[in-house]
């Protein structure tokens, strides 16, 4: 997998358009079971990194990906900068330049490592892990661009019945359950913009 | 956001609510004066209800003491941008910056008086987190 420089602006107008576009959608998911603020956070944090380009997308991949991260760090606010943030980051800090399809079977697991250490949580908790785990078995099970979006969305429901454990909606108990968490929402759409964006390269 | 120069424990304060986190320095400073380097942080970058690693990081250094700096914060967000901005401070001044399991307010006006008694950041951070346990 390699990107162009086109290919990479498309990638991160992709990404950011569809957390933008979806704000009030993430918002009310959130104020449901959370404080509200993750459309308007994520938004913002999204808003940042579009206002990097075009000089993002001159970077080389792994080098835009860590930008990328440290932006949503700085702006996004929440648990969820530093979330989403690490992850892009860490993704950065293991692709290659020139990566293979396992090259990213293995950043991945890396970047969402990363992301069960600074939450201190695993998947089955309620939160964006739930979607980024088994995302990730699909995609290091060989599954083609179609079946990690597929898998996306249906993680992301998967969440409804859940009880939160970590996270502001935890502090609800059993009232967390009926509710699509959040977090594992925006995940969803980001992963589901990529793989749409880059879906030759995903399955080549 | 205020300061004080003493070889003391720094405490920084980290609240969602710039009022909770600026209400908790002003206790601090009534119970230790300026016994104690004491920064506050509250808010998103927009100036909303929320917290922010640049706010973070910038109070850190109002805070910086030689002995360390012990963190005190309010929920989830506020722990986690905390870690982050830990996590983003040159290497010498990181394993001297401690965020606390504590109250924001009980917490940071204890730690501040373990602190003003001139205790090192362990027995600050755990005077903090025991008071409660």
């Amino acid at each position: 997998m390699s990107l162009d420089r086109e290919a990479r602006e498309r990638l991160v107008r992709a990404l950011a358009r569809s957390v933008i576009e979806h704000a009030d959608e993430l918002t009310s998911l959130d104020q449901a079971i959370g404080d509200g603020d993750h459309g308007l956070n994520m938004k913002r944090g999204f808003e940042a990194v579009l206002a990097a380009l075009p000089d993002l997308a001159d970077k080389s991949l792994p080098e835009m990906l860590k930008v990328i991260g440290m932006t949503l760090v700085m702006k996004v606010g929440g648990a969820s900068g530093p979330l989403v943030g690490t992850f892009f980051m860490e993704l950065g800090k293991a692709l290659p330049e020139q990566s293979t399809r396992a090259d990213l079977v293995a950043a991945t697991e890396k970047a969402i490592n990363a992301v069960k250490v600074r939450g201190r949580s695993e998947a089955g908790q309620k939160t964006l892990l739930d979607v980024l785990v088994p995302v990730q078995a699909v995609l290091a099970g060989g599954g083609d661009a179609k079946a990690i979006a597929a898998e996306a969305v249906q993680a992301a429901d998967r969440t409804i019945p859940m009880l939160a454990i970590r996270g502001r909606a935890s502090f609800l108990g059993e009232r967390s359950v009926g509710h699509m968490d959040p977090g594992s929402r925006s995940a969803s759409l980001l992963i589901r913009a990529a793989v749409e964006t880059l879906e030759s390269e995903v399955d080549s | 956001m205020s300061s004080s120069s003493s070889g003391n424990v720094g405490i920084v304060i980290v609240s969602h609510s710039p009022k909770i986190a600026e209400g908790a320095a002003d206790m601090v400073r009534q119970m230790v004066g300026s016994a104690v380097p004491l920064a506050w942080t509250g808010g998103d970058v927009d100036g909303g209800l929320g917290t922010n690693v640049a706010g973070i990081l910038a109070a850190i250094e109002t805070a910086w003491s030689p002995a360390g700096v012990a963190i005190l914060v309010d929920l989830g967000g506020a722990e986690t941008n905390s870690e982050m901005a830990v996590e983003m401070l040159a290497e010498d001044r990181r394993a001297r910056v401690v965020v606390c399991n504590a109250p924001v307010v009980e917490g940071a006006v204890i730690a501040a008086t373990e602190s003003s008694g001139g205790s090192p950041l362990a027995a600050v951070k755990r005077s903090a987190e025991e008071f409660y346990a």
